[in-house]
């Protein structure tokens, strides 16, 4: 308890004093996460409508092999990459492992099955709602996707928000692709990861209440524009 | 508003099957006359199958749909619009849902919304959210963007049927200005008021099948079957 009470303190402190290793932390933390999440995001939202919208063979099959992928193990998607990006790999050349971008790209793995399968569940039931008055009006199925996208806006938003979740609490996969390298790639969950290994669990603590922190400002941004879509009945 | 140019609208062994039931049961129908052609029936008669099927949004297990000869498909669909019983509405204001039809059509034209708006009374709502408008200004803002794509036919599918008097009477007055206008309307109701106030032809369906077609005047004197009477008289037709 004694570890509780010291962490909540420091964690304070340690944003109060704007520590700059801290700050440095963070940063990279939100540029890692929210640059998976854009790219995870173009690609996850498109291919999450165009399923819930398509009508193929094995559409279901697809959708069950998406919602699978929602539960990677991070560990296995982070030595999956690490093979590719490693030297022996096949793209050892680019010089990825060990950097940002090798996190980065991790991170949109893993959240990518997140995005696509509740977005296609979501949009899926708005096109349900729409999809007579949209055959009757015979709208295009690429202008049907971009329809359904902008009017699922508010509710996709939350899905982002879970695929945002997941990649800030990530760790199995960066640390493998990053290394947790100070200054270069250590990041909120790495460095907690450090921290508690080394025993000095109250500062372990504090990185993770500045983390959820984040998490909660982020969730209460988003919820509430939300609640204000829905009060203005657009959502 | 164009002239029929999509008529006759003509179906032929028109069949429609769900969970192995038979709902529209070999129809044959030709719709040539202008006007309203109001559809009637009890409850599961089949009449919004038919609709769906004529409009071509719902493909028959058997029999063909052809308007002014040409076999029902995309082409013909663009020249014809649906109003549903429950209006669906874009989740964004009354301007954009016009819009966006408009922009599917002849290409975004802020006088010809406009023109719309006030066709059904909507002038003054363009900026509020669709779905914040009362039941029957939604019907009429769907009505309104259905007739964004110039339909040469409309079909409405019950649209009066939970609106109040004054609102139906509303949908009435439009339904007739864009007949007027020379749009062939086939029109579903189980208002019998409603039915002798819109209509030029009657379609009466029971159990998936057309048992009569006629001119408003004949059928309401004499219907020619004994369910389409009972259905009138106000009995439990089963």
């Amino acid at each position: 308890m004694q570890d509780f009470a010291e962490s909540f303190g420091l964690a304070f402190r340690l944003l109060a004093s704007g520590d700059a290793d801290l700050l440095e932390i963070i940063a990279l933390s939100l540029r890692v996460s929210l640059t998976a999440l854009l790219a995870a995001a173009a690609v996850g939202l498109a291919a999450g409508a165009t399923l819930a919208v398509a009508r193929f063979p094995g559409r279901t099959a697809v959708v069950v092999i998406v919602n699978s992928c929602m539960g990677l193990p991070p560990v296995v998607v982070g030595l999956v990459i690490y093979m590719l990006l490693s030297n022996a790999g096949p793209l050892g050349f680019m010089g990825l492992l060990y950097t940002p971008t090798a996190m980065i790209i991790a991170q949109s793995v893993l959240i990518l099955p997140i995005i696509t399968a509740l977005s296609r569940q979501v949009i899926e039931d708005l096109h349900n709602e729409y999809a007579e008055q949209f055959r009757s009006l015979c709208v295009p199925g690429h202008r049907a996707v971009a329809e359904l996208l902008w009017d699922a806006r508010y509710s996709l938003l939350t899905v982002l928000l879970a695929g945002l979740g997941r990649a800030m609490a990530e760790v199995g996969a960066v640390i493998i692709v990053g290394g947790n390298i100070d200054h270069l790639t250590r990041v909120m969950t790495t460095a907690i990861a450090l921290e508690t290994s080394k025993g000095d669990l109250a500062l372990a603590l504090a990185l993770g209440v500045v983390l959820l922190s984040i998490a909660l400002a982020i969730n209460v941004g988003v919820m509430g524009l939300n609640a204000t879509a829905k009060r203005q009945a657009y959502a | 508003m164009p002239t029929g140019g999509q008529l006759p609208i003509e179906a032929r062994g028109l069949t429609y099957e769900a969970g192995g039931q038979r709902l529209v049961d070999g129809v044959d129908l030709t719709l040539a006359g202008a006007g309203i052609t109001v559809v009637m029936g009890p409850n599961g008669a089949g009449k919004s199958l038919l609709l769906r099927l004529l409009h071509g949004l719902l493909a028959p297990a058997a029999g063909s749909v052809t308007c002014a000869g040409r076999p029902q498909g995309e082409e013909v669909r663009r020249r014809q619009a649906m109003v549903f019983q429950k209006p669906v509405l874009l989740r964004r204001s009354v301007a954009a849902n016009i819009d966006f039809v408009l922009g599917l059509r002849d290409g975004r034209d802020a006088g010809r919304r406009d023109e719309l708006l006030e066709f059904a009374g909507l002038t003054g709502h363009a900026a509020k959210p669709a779905r914040l408008l009362s039941g029957g200004e939604q019907q009429r803002l769907a009505l309104a963007r259905a007739l964004a794509t110039r339909p040469e036919v409309l079909f409405m599918d019950e649209p009066t049927a939970s609106l109040d008097p004054a609102s139906t009477l509303r949908i009435e007055e439009i339904a007739c200005a864009v007949r007027d206008q020379g749009t062939k309307i086939v029109f579903i109701t189980h208002d019998m008021g409603q039915a002798r106030r819109l209509a030029e032809d009657v379609v009466f369906m029971h159990r998936g099948r057309v048992l009569e077609h006629a001119g408003a005047a004949a059928f309401f004197a004499r219907p020619a079957s004994p369910e389409a009477a009972g259905y009138m008289a106000g009995r439990i037709v089963l």
